[in-house]
């Protein structure tokens, strides 16, 4: 049992971590394989927060009463993580107007069949 | 003063000058500081070199927070050297820029374009000096998200889908890379290199150690286009702008090579790494079948570019097989040829560069006779080419000697064997180009035109370098064995 609810967030996790990758590969519509992407990062904020949780742990403030800690440190990595995965989504999206500006299309065998065509 | 804070300022200058450049807007002041921030970041990586091979490694807390809390920036000889020639790709290559951007990239995007350049640059640098684990990853997505919009910047439009392409495997690799990260975290506490390197051994043989171990690699391997997990780069190499193409050639995956050195050997004790999954022999066999079928895929290609980028999925193949032997003179291999390939491809894509500035294109049918109209070009491209098979007397040859003596002494003759045969098959892409560049009738009415002074002079830079370093070996190489003595842990 401890297995199975104990780990409750890693299983969640790795869950996560296979959506978003299956939809990256298997998506034709680039605007999936981004969403795709996202979720496949935001598993691993997840792994990362859930590591540095505390059962019945608080926040790091010095104060009578309490002495089990949460380590915030994971938490702020995953802060400049998060950053990082909007600008990457910004940059995808960005990418995917051009493309669409020069291709007339989003999907990807489209895209190939109009640049083997050439 | 300003001696003591050079390792600071080698990652802020380019960082700040980003910025600077799009609110300047303007071509002349943008290029002027970008060349010159780009040569003082040169000259700084130099200084730094100079001081670690008097004096020892350097440490440097960042902002006076004393490691492991505080972000640490380690200059061992091995940072130093990589410094030394990302930044000086950098700055050839920008110096380059100017006439070569001026058909490439519209003239009101310049400003962005260059910014987009500095922080590539900066990213690059900043893993290189980073002595700390999450801060290499934020680097490596700095330079990695840069690059992207850097090869969006091509003029045909599947420059558009190759940056896509690239992006999304690209992502995939440092989300791998972060879950390494992570799980090495949770073990052992901490972030800092030096400081994990003494920790991990008691909880070496656990499974998140061995996973991280797997996730950390094979996120590495994507960004560094190990074969077979090099399938964005041809595209990506293809369709960019040529100073992009040259820079990345020089810079990007090279970077990727010097994490996978620095987490292999240094923060993972290298019996461990690779007693435990014979990651050694697995990686023998991957480097060598990227060797070969990356560049027999070459040998078929019609456009020149695209037979260079191939060229460079096999090259990445002879580093990491220096890797993978794990002695002194593999290591020395594989560190020279980091940097005597960054001469040559860098050189080589830009003589390719000139190429297409005077042809239009660089499909092997424009370049009939060539060798007649562009001289200097060409010669500079032979001379690369020549040192990319391993001539005497160029530098490709002094990667190529320390790597074949590496695996007589591991004893695997078959290796050595096979690295001489692979150089058969670059001698005939090589010649392919040759062959149309000098024995095809140029065009009727083809005048003798050169590519402007701007862009030849800095190709010769690069490709005259290879030549010097193929003969003044004692400085490449040199340094190169002396930082992989220090990374084995072998006192010099």
């Amino acid at each position: 049992m401890t297995t199975v609810l104990g780990l409750f967030n890693y299983w969640v996790v790795i869950v996560l971590m296979m959506t978003g990758f299956y939809i990256v590969i298997s998506r034709n519509n680039l605007i999936k394989k981004v969403i795709g992407l996202n979720i496949f990062q935001t598993s691993v904020f997840l792994l990362y927060i859930s590591i540095g949780k505390l059962e019945g742990g608080t926040a790091p403030i010095i104060e009578p009463g309490f002495d089990r800690y949460s380590n915030p440190l994971p938490s702020v990595l995953i802060l400049t993580a998060i950053v990082v995965g909007v600008a990457t989504t910004s940059v995808a999206l960005a990418l995917i107007v051009r493309i669409r500006e020069a291709y007339g299309t989003v999907e990807e065998d489209e895209i190939l069949e109009i640049d083997g065509a050439e | 003063m300003i001696r003591e804070q050079l390792p600071a300022l080698q990652i802020v200058l380019p960082l700040v000058a980003a910025p600077l450049c799009v609110i300047l807007r303007r071509r002349i002041p943008v290029l002027g500081l970008a060349i010159a921030v780009a040569w003082t970041t040169f000259a700084i990586a130099v200084a730094l070199l100079r001081q670690v091979l008097a004096d020892g490694p350097i440490a440097y807390a960042l902002g006076g927070w004393a490691p492991p809390w505080g972000i640490e920036y380690r200059i061992d000889p091995l940072a130093a050297f990589v410094l030394m020639f990302v930044s000086l790709i950098g700055a050839v290559t920008l110096t380059y820029a100017p006439r070569s951007l001026a058909r490439e990239i519209p003239s009101d995007r310049l400003h962005l374009f260059i910014a987009a350049f500095l922080l590539c640059l900066t990213g690059l640098l900043g893993i290189v000096i980073s002595g700390d684990l999450f801060n290499v990853f934020v680097f490596l997505e700095i330079s990695a998200l840069s690059s992207y919009v850097l090869i969006a910047m091509g003029r045909d439009r599947r420059a558009l889908t190759a940056a896509f392409q690239y992006l999304v495997l690209g992502t995939i690799g440092a989300t791998f890379i972060l879950i390494g990260i992570g799980l090495l975290y949770a073990m052992t506490g901490t972030l800092n290199m030096a400081d994990m390197a003494a920790r991990l051994p008691e909880v070496m043989s656990t499974r998140t150690v061995v996973a991280a171990l797997g996730f950390f690699s094979i996120g590495l391997f994507i960004k560094m286009a190990l074969f077979p997990l090099h399938i964005w780069l041809p595209n990506a190499y293809s369709y960019a702008p040529s100073m992009v193409t040259a820079f990345l050639a020089g810079t990007a995956t090279k970077v990727a090579v010097y994490v996978m050195l620095r987490f292999t050997f240094t923060v993972t004790n290298i019996k461990m790494s690779f007693g435990a999954s014979d990651l050694g022999t697995v990686l023998i066999g991957l480097s060598l079948a990227g060797i070969f079928v990356a560049s027999t895929v070459a040998i078929f290609q019609r456009d020149v570019k695209r037979l260079l980028a191939y060229s460079s999925v096999a090259q990445i193949g002879y580093m990491v097989l220096g890797i993978s032997f794990a002695s002194v003179t593999g290591l020395t291999a594989t560190i020279v040829h980091l940097f005597n390939h960054a001469l040559i491809k860098g050189g080589l894509f830009l003589a390719m560069g000139c190429f297409a500035f005077v042809a239009g294109g660089t499909r092997l049918e424009r370049l009939h006779g060539i060798g007649k109209t562009m001289p200097w070009t060409t010669f500079a491209w032979v001379l690369g080419g020549l040192s990319l098979i391993g001539v005497p007397a160029t530098a490709g040859f002094v990667s190529k000697m320390y790597l074949i003596r590496a695996a007589l002494e591991a004893g695997v003759w078959p290796v050595a064997a096979m690295i001489l045969l692979s150089s058969l098959l670059a001698l005939v892409y090589v010649w392919r180009v040759v062959e149309v560049a000098y024995f095809m009738p140029a065009p009727e009415g083809a005048e003798r035109r050169e590519a402007p002074l701007s862009m030849l002079i800095p190709t010769w830079l690069l490709i005259g370098a290879s030549i010097v370093f193929g003969i003044w070996t004692s400085a490449s190489a040199g340094i190169a064995a002396r930082a992989a003595e220090a990374l084995l842990g072998i006192a010099p």
